[in-house]
């Protein structure tokens, strides 16, 4: 594709104040720079980047369902999003004790803001030394999206929801949180969003403070969605996202992570479940750069009817990342034959005293396992679905909520169940 | 009630003959017990009535109350009434015991036309039923069988018998890996749901379980085929001599 001097794709940036204004023009000066992924591109070797980057988004239909929303019983701040707009309407108010929400729309008018220095300087960390183009694009053409600063330690969850309404929005939403030492947050995010979601979402942890993420992703067939999160984790600090996945066409999540101050904890899972036209791809790329780190990186799939799993985990461990613990862990469950999963584990150690440890499998249902089940009376496709839950078990038990991990499980559970009946 | 006419099974992958001509009767409320040397085809012999996968049945029949079990699937057995406590007790991470035992109870009860169990009765009716094995709350919670010792397993086996309530039970060598306390309990277990519309078929390598769950007919497979049938002296009898004379008695 090629680029022209102004516009690379098509779009203008939006109108804005001083300290957005530059962060937006860098950011597609950076866009300018490195191009729009193609297929020849190592990164996008197993996922093509076409449809994620054509001038307009292929349709998606809206899902519709009579199910109760996700996280429904639990006390949250909603901010709501129809098709990438924020709806104040039908959002909460953007009050919370110890946490400051604003809307990126608004500002990114002012002259001076506090995520002058984080706008898209966490995505600019990002850009080495993996090109991220579509992060650079978000930052210099989302229109929307929220800017959290946490002081203290918030008593309930900020909880994004995205609702699709247009079969053919196109919408490109840019978050910033940022943790005060010491402070306490977590982050919800459901819903699909558009037919093409394009999401950053920057996230900076200083000492001490503590940010738990869990997401769901739309079940809409058709969507497309292109995410990154770019975490910067100072000392002692953590860091927890986990990521549900199930249908949508094709989903490119990436997280980039640096741990920058000793002792910090990194973790980050996915489960995601695909059947027929589905593309998921995780890509994760962890940057160990103080001492006594730990990460984790549980990434589960479950595959059928020709949908495709991907998965490139990186460790990096600098020369003085000493006494790093690193795992990660890439699974795929097949359920048939035309299922496929590309794995693609990296280590990059350059400090010696470290753990890190990976592993990568593909498999099939077990079938001793599956007998078991159906000797004690419980139909094949049941018990296929009990062993799929198992299987998902492990990524879905790094939510340390026990609420929402509930009701992330009680979602899967209903899901299959509706397939089955 | 159970009823087996010359049933012969070959490997599904292999050319290689396993049950050659069973023939076997377990009358409602009666204990048969099965012994015979290694390789003889007893476990075959439960796998196949189970119906696990990888067996194919070339000839005879297998029926339970006149139902032909070879015909149904491996869960329509388990709601015929069948079931098999395992020799080997599969782990399965990630699915809790409890979880496991619900779905496995509703799932016969839905097949069967019956109402399924509430969550309150079901906790209800496992709990005293794991007091009775010394089964405590933590191994209810714990995925199944996942780190479970050996007696644990067997117990759990037991537990599951009891709350699935079978009609036909298929005890394949319950006792293995049991010290001599664990194969008590698993034994009470059993015994305490020994009744007239129930019948069992344990399969063991050794008599000493047999002093425990009191078979009314032993029988003895070699190559398989039963060879002998009798009373519980017979097993009596294969401790103190071994197989090599009955065996020998065949030739």
């Amino acid at each position: 594709m090629g680029l022209p001097d102004t516009d690379v794709t098509g779009r203008s940036l939006p109108q804005s104040g001083a300290w957005a204004k530059a962060a937006r023009e860098d950011a597609q000066a950076r866009l300018h720079a490195m191009g729009l992924p193609g297929r020849r591109d190592e990164y996008w070797k197993y996922t093509r980047p076409d449809t994620l980057i054509a001038d307009d988004p292929a349709p998606a239909a809206v899902f519709h369902t009579d199910e109760a929303p996700l996280y429904d019983g639990i006390d949250r701040v909603k901010v709501v999003f129809i098709d990438g707009v924020f709806d104040a309407a039908a959002s909460d108010p953007l009050e919370l004790a110890g946490v400051e929400i604003e809307r990126l729309e608004t500002a990114a008018q002012t002259d001076i803001h506090w995520a002058k220095g984080l706008y898209g300087t966490l995505e600019t960390n990002g850009q080495t030394p993996v090109a991220r183009p579509l992060a650079a694009l978000n930052t210099a053409y989302a229109t929307d999206g929220v800017l959290i600063r946490v002081t203290g330690k918030a008593d309930k969850p900020v909880s994004l929801i995205y609702r699709h309404e247009n079969d053919a929005s196109d919408a490109i939403l840019h978050h910033v949180v940022k943790l005060e030492a010491g402070a306490d947050l977590t982050l919800l995010e459901n819903g699909p969003a558009a037919a093409r979601f394009n999401k950053v979402l920057e996230v900076d942890v200083a000492d001490g403070a503590a940010f738990h993420h869990v997401r769901a992703q739309g079940r809409d067939h058709e969507r497309q969605a292109v995410t990154h999160i770019f975490a910067r984790l100072g000392r002692e600090s953590t860091f927890k996202s986990f990521t549900m996945t199930v249908n949508g066409r094709l989903t490119r999540n990436e997280c980039v992570i640096e741990l920058t101050g000793d002792d910090a904890v990194a973790h980050v899972a996915g489960a995601a479940m695909g059947d027929g036209e589905f593309h998921h791809d995780d890509t994760v790329f962890i940057t160990h750069d103080a001492v006594n780190c730990e990460s984790r990186q549980v990434f589960k799939k479950v595959l059928r009817n020709g949908a495709t799993g991907v998965f490139q985990g990186k460790i990096l461990v600098k020369p003085d990342a000493q006494k790093t613990d690193g795992y990660q862990k890439s699974q795929s469950l097949l359920l048939d034959d035309d299922a496929q999963f590309y794995a693609k584990p990296e280590l990059e150690i350059y400090a010696d005293d470290v753990i890190c440890s990976h592993g990568s499998t593909t498999g099939a249902i077990d079938d001793e396992a599956l007998f078991y089940l159906r000797s004690r009376g419980v139909p094949e496709v049941l018990a296929t679905d009990l062993l799929v839950l198992a299987f998902l078990a492990e990524a879905i038990d790094e939510i340390e909520d026990e609420a929402i991990a509930e009701d992330v499980v009680s979602r899967l559970d209903a899901w299959l169940q509706r397939r089955r009946d | 009630m159970l009823n087996i006419k010359g049933l012969k099974v070959k490997l599904e992958d292999e050319d290689k003959q396993i049950l050659k001509g069973v023939d076997l009767e377990v009358p409602a409320g009666a204990v048969h017990a099965i012994m015979g040397p290694n390789g003889s085809g007893k476990s075959t012999l439960s796998y196949v009535l189970s119906g696990r996968d990888g067996y194919e049945v070339t000839g005879g029949e297998a029926t339970l109350d006149d139902e032909n079990l070879l015909e149904l699937e491996a869960e329509e057995r388990a709601a015929a009434g069948l079931f098999l406590a395992f020799q080997y007790p599969v782990e399965i991470p990630g699915v809790g015991n409890m979880t496991f035992l619900r779905t496995a109870v509703n799932a016969q009860r839905k097949a069967r036309g019956q109402d399924e169990m509430s969550a309150t009765e079901f906790l209800k009716v496992i709990r005293a039923k794991a007091k009775t094995l010394k089964i405590d709350a933590d191994m209810l919670k714990r995925p199944v069988n996942v780190g479970f010792s050996g007696g644990e397993k067997k117990r759990n086996e037991i537990l599951q018998m009891a709350m699935l309530e079978p009609k036909m039970c298929i005890l394949d060598e319950t006792d293995s890996g049991l010290d001599v306390d664990a194969m008590k309990l698993v034994s009470e277990g059993v015994n305490a749901l020994r009744d007239k519309g129930r019948s069992f078929l344990v399969i063991t390598h050794y008599q000493r379980l047999l002093d425990h769950i009191k078979p009314d007919v032993v029988h003895i497979m070699a190559n398989g085929r039963i060879v002998k049938s009798g009373g519980p002296e017979l097993a009596l009898e294969v401790e103190h001599n071994g197989y090599a004379d009955i065996l020998a008695e065949m030739a």
